[in-house]
């Protein structure tokens, strides 16, 4: 599905924040990532939705079998590549629901498929908001205008259940969230799991893990990713901090 | 090796969509112009090209020195290059014999450029529920369903017609709210216009379709100076809109023109306009400047003038509809959405004058500037001593796209009376990178993005359009800000 070959990454400055990545994720997999603040993990996630700002200098990503890093943002997007924000943008104006719609429209084209109607559109909507326990009222907002934090991650993943990417990369999802929405969360990350597509979950708590449990976990640290194991890592992570893999910068 | 995360980074619009102005051709067709220059001959030989009464030609000669004791105004918020009013043409007609007396008599050329603009005047493929009035250059060449309206005592015809047909009513009611010295703009109008639209809806009459205008300026060095005029007689209701294109040319064109809005006692009248109007090219080359006078006088009890306008054209543009709120629980309206791209400037905004007891007035405005366009709303509401209880509500919002352009508020407010309610908001916002990025993650083409922004901005004004001018207006903002991110 994803495969990261000694991805270097600079910012305008001319600072390196990625410093050769190597990563390998198979179409089924859900990876963990984990890592000190600053070490790299949302420059990761950007680099990899085609954020302005970053300037790749060396490395390649293939996706699917195609290179990745040459395709804008949108086109990455219908794709299938879901980069669900750290920081979800507001948007004022523009209706939530309208601008999904719009968004599954434009990924459904690229998937060869036709658009949905307004009342296929609200069909495939109530299907999920019930999964995810999420009230109708907040579709009638502007994008994100006036969300409260837990209420835009929840947005996040509502949109990533409607929209059905094969990769998906979640910037610290879970942060923020009270345990019933946590627990939401991974109802929805859990849904969309299956043979034919691949989540990267960017996370600094073990918590997250006991409710989606990972194939694999990664601790990025100083732009590298410095020790790769199985779900046990994120457990020994939790008692040990990241004191021993501090040096790699 | 270096190579940007994001190699389409720098693709723009304009490559996207590809479009440009595409109201730019020029059509072939003969005409007849008078010499350029203007005196009071010129003002004589329009008039009797009209074959005008006496009294119109006495009108205009004396809108004419008027003019030639006023300065142009410089107060506005514009950078306009002189302008050498003897250089320009001020009338320009398509050649023929005889008026057209039905559309199978209109020449095949004008047709066919009605068509290219999607204004069908065929009324078969005519647009359901439309009655258009063509404009081209200066004079009305086609009316359509002017019979349909007759039998509900609808009069819809160009205004050389309304003259001959139905002096009395022009007579009555000509520059009775634009009066001819009002500014120096319409004083110029009022000399030369050479056509129009004119409606008159008579007492409780509801106009069952939507009444239009089509302006086209065609001919070089050409001003254009149309004049309307719009009667609804007492409880009529009518719904006006209002259409511009004209071709690509290097030389600016001047185009002033004079609508005039009477509602009687309890009428309605609702004015919408798509001003799309031959902006310049990228570097501020050519384009139409724009120097309108609207007003609308709410003469009876309960009556309502509502102004919607969607500006995206002109490489400038001047233009303050305004409302006379002189009858009692009297309702004035504005809503605008003014776009300014790449060297674009607008100076609009609107004039709500409260003399009335409860006259309510509603203003908002969206301005939207991207490139190096300027964006000013310039906004007087006056309530005056014997409007009790008047109440005005002000909403001006700006939205800038990039860092090159300006957006400027300046609202003027004048209470005379105590007992007055006038609110006041103002908002500034640009649209971020993070907002552009976000939905292109989602799989929004960078146009999209934009469109679904800027129409999200605007939605409020939108809302107002008739729907099948609502779509265009949606289409017509995203054409207009092609190249503005990339
Ligand atoms: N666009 C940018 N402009 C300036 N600095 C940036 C930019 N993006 C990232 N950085 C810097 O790069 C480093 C890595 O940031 P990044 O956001 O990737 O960290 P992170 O691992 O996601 O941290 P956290 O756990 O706090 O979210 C930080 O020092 C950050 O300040
Ligand atoms: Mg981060």
């Amino acid at each position: 599905m994803l495969e990261i070959r000694n991805l270097h990454a600079r910012i305008a400055d001319g600072r390196e924040i990625l410093k050769g990545i190597d990563l390998a994720v198979a179409a089924g997999e859900v990876h963990a990532i984990m890592g000190p603040n600053g070490s790299g993990k949302s420059t990761l996630a950007g680099v990899l939705s085609g954020r302005p700002g970053y300037e790749v200098t060396e490395g390649s990503v293939t996706y699917l079998g195609r290179d990745l890093l040459a395709l804008g943002p949108d086109e990455r997007a219908r794709a299938g590549v879901f980069l669900a924000f750290q920081y979800p943008v507001e948007i004022p104006g523009v209706n939530n629901m309208y601008f999904l719609r719009a968004a599954l429209n434009s990924v459904r084209r690229a998937r060869g498929e036709a658009d949905l109607d307004a009342g296929q559109f609200l069909k495939a909507v109530r299907a999920k908001l019930k999964l995810l326990e999420i009230g109708e009222d907040l579709l009638q907002r502007g994008v994100n205008v006036g969300f409260s934090g837990g209420e835009k991650k929840r947005n996040e993943i509502f949109q990533m259940a409607m929209l059905e990417p094969r990769l998906a990369i979640l910037d610290e999802t879970d942060s923020g969230l009270d345990i019933d929405a946590l627990r939401m969360v991974a109802r929805g990350i859990n849904a969309l799991r299956g043979p034919e597509r691949s989540i990267v979950m960017i996370t600094h708590y073990q918590r997250l893990l006991e409710h989606v449990v990972p194939d694999r976990v990664h601790v990025l640290s100083g732009g590298r990713i410095v020790k790769s194991g199985g779900k046990e890592l994120a457990l020994e992570l939790e008692l040990t901090g990241y004191g021993a893999y501090g040096d790699a910068a | 090796m270096s190579r940007p995360a994001t190699v389409k980074n720098a693709e723009t619009l304009r490559d996207v969509a590809g479009e440009g102005y595409k109201y730019g051709f020029v059509t072939e067709i003969e005409s007849e112009s008078a010499p350029p220059g203007l005196n009071e001959d010129i003002v004589a030989f329009i008039s009797a090209k009209k074959e005008e009464p006496r009294w119109l030609l006495d009108w205009r000669l004396d809108a004419f020195r008027h003019w030639r004791q006023m300065a142009e105004p410089h107060w506005a918020k514009l950078r306009v290059a002189p302008i050498d009013y003897q250089a320009a043409t001020y009338y320009s007609a398509p050649k023929r014999q005889n008026a057209p007396k039905s559309l199978d008599e209109v020449d095949p050329e004008l047709l066919k450029t009605y068509e290219k603009l999607g204004i069908p005047l065929n009324e078969r493929a005519a647009l359901a529920g439309v009655a258009v009035d063509a404009v081209f250059d200066s004079v009305s060449v086609a009316t359509t369903f002017k019979d349909k309206l007759a039998e509900l005592g609808i009069i819809f015809c160009s205004f050389g017609e309304a003259v001959r047909e139905h002096g009395d009513l022009v007579r009555q009611y000509l520059g009775s709210v634009v009066p001819p010295g009002d500014n120096f703009f319409a004083a110029l109008n009022s000399a030369v216009f050479s056509d129009g639209s004119f409606a008159y809806v008579p007492p409780g009459v509801r106009c069952p379709m939507e009444l239009s205008t089509y302006f086209r300026i065609n001919a070089a060095k050409t001003g254009q100076f149309e004049r309307t005029l719009i009667i609804a007689d007492k409880g009529s209701y009518v719904s006006y809109l209002e259409g511009c294109t004209a071709p690509q040319r290097d030389e600016n064109q001047l185009h002033a023109a004079v609508v005039e809005l009477v509602a009687l006692e309890g009428a309605e009248i609702k004015y919408s306009t798509v001003q799309n109007w031959y902006p310049g090219d990228a570097e501020g080359k050519g384009g139409i400047y724009n120097f309108v006078t609207k007003r609308g006088a709410c003469r009876g009890a309960n009556s309502k003038i509502s102004w919607t306008q969607v500006e995206t054209g002109s490489a400038i543009t001047w233009k303050y509809p305004s409302c006379i709120l002189e009858g009692d629980n009297s309702v004035g309206e504005f809503y605008s959405v003014a776009i300014t791209n790449n060297l674009q400037q607008a100076d609009t905004g609107t004039k709500m004058i409260h003399l009335g007891r409860n006259t309510r007035s509603t203003i908002v405005s969206k301005g939207i500037s991207a490139g190096r366009g300027q964006n000013t709303y310039r906004g007087l509401v006056r309530i005056q001593p014997k409007a009790e209880n008047a109440r005005n509500y002000t909403q001006c919002d700006s939205l800038l796209i990039g860092h090159k352009c300006g957006a400027h508020t300046l609202p003027y407010i004048e209470v005379r009376n105590p007992s007055a309610r006038v609110e006041h908001e103002a908002t500034t916002s640009k649209i971020s990178d993070d907002q552009m990025f976000y939905c292109r993650q989602r799989g929004l083409t960078q146009e999209d993005a934009l469109s679904l922004i800027v129409n999200g901005f605007c939605k409020e004004v939108l809302k107002e359009l008739p729907m099948e001018f609502a779509v265009e207006a949606q289409k017509l903002l995203a054409v207009s800000l092609e190249g503005s991110v990339g």
